[in-house]
């Protein structure tokens, strides 16, 4: 078993919904209550020092529910591991706490997720649409988003 | 009673309308501002250089500047959020003006069908040529161009004139 996941799972026992490192990939799908706490701990172990947050991305499982799911890629310089982090969000709340108290370059990943996705970051600094414009009416990788919906073409400011 | 004529330098003289004579300098001094936002605009930049050499058509002077321009020359994709720029840059340039839509993307959002990309620069600017092509050889912007030039030396009614179409 990798060392990684039985750290959480011996730290966070009530927060691990389920693990598995297929292909050797290590994947903990977990809640969403103490992300925070949990993500620092990675960041912080001595044995795990996960110092470096590749990057965050939404998932929409559209018909499942819970709906939404945020992936967290980490990477260890110092140990050279890698693990994701999966947490699965509600369709009518899905809102999770922001990360850039642990990791300061989580910001744009999780302004991206909220543009493109909606998923609501607790805490984050500055949460508005990243890639898109303000005026941008919806999330456009929800799976639920009309393929040929346009939107409203604005005019320069005035 | 015919007259004996001989060529003896005298400037002599022609007659013409100034409209015409107006139309006649500004068909071979239009001034490109080039509105270059993907591959076509690599193109264009083969269409300004020493081998297709659109300075044989007046069109030489590239300003990057609006208000010094005459003809928009849209080269490349153009999304939502580019959309309000490249408008008011054809608010700030001077009339009288044209507009060419050049390649696949600016013509119809070309095969960019998604959420983010303005499906034709015809859908906030009147455009007089479109270049078909993704993206068009400098063939096809030297024949815009040629196309322009008719239509200042005609007279034809610019695009602008009939916009926004009903």
């Amino acid at each position: 078993m990798s060392i990684v996941l039985d750290r959480l799972r011996e730290r966070f026992p009530a927060d691990v919904v389920s693990t598995h490192s297929n292909f050797g990939d290590d994947t903990a799908l977990m809640r969403r209550e103490r992300i925070v706490e949990i993500l620092a701990f990675l960041r912080d172990d001595p044995e795990l020092l996960f110092d470096f947050a590749m990057d965050l991305t939404g998932v929409d499982y559209l018909g499942e529910e819970p709906r939404f799911e945020v992936v967290y890629h980490l990477y260890s310089l110092e140990k050279k591991r890698r693990v994701r982090i999966k947490v699965r969000l509600h369709e009518n709340d899905p809102v999770i706490d922001t990360a850039v108290s642990v990791w300061p370059g989580i910001n744009w990943y999780e302004r991206e997720a909220w543009d493109m996705y909606g998923i609501v970051f607790r805490g984050h600094p500055n949460l508005k649409r990243i890639l898109l414009y303000e005026a941008f009416e919806g999330h456009p990788l929800r799976k639920d988003y009309p393929k040929a919906k346009r939107q409203p073409t604005i005019g320069p400011e005035e | 009673m015919a007259v004996r004529r001989e060529k003896d330098g005298a400037p002599g003289y022609t007659l013409t309308t100034l409209e015409s004579l107006i139309a006649w300098g500004r068909k071979f001094s239009l001034y490109p501002f080039t509105f270059a936002t993907a591959c076509c605009g690599i193109e264009v930049m083969g269409a300004f250089g020493t081998h297709y050499d659109l300075s044989r058509f007046g069109a030489e002077v590239v300003r990057f500047s609006p208000r010094q321009a005459d003809v928009l020359l849209v080269a490349g994709t153009i999304n939502y959020k580019m959309a309000p720029v490249l408008k008011r840059i054809y608010d700030q340039m001077l009339e009288p003006k044209w507009v060419i839509s050049m390649g696949a993307c600016a013509c119809s959002g070309g095969f960019y069908n998604n959420y983010t990309v303005l499906q034709g620069i015809d859908k906030i600017l009147p455009v007089d040529v479109y270049i078909p092509g993704c993206p068009p050889n400098p063939e096809g912007i030297i024949d815009a161009v040629v196309r322009i030039q008719k239509i200042i030396e005609t007279g034809a009614p610019r695009a602008a004139d009939r916009w926004p179409i009903k």
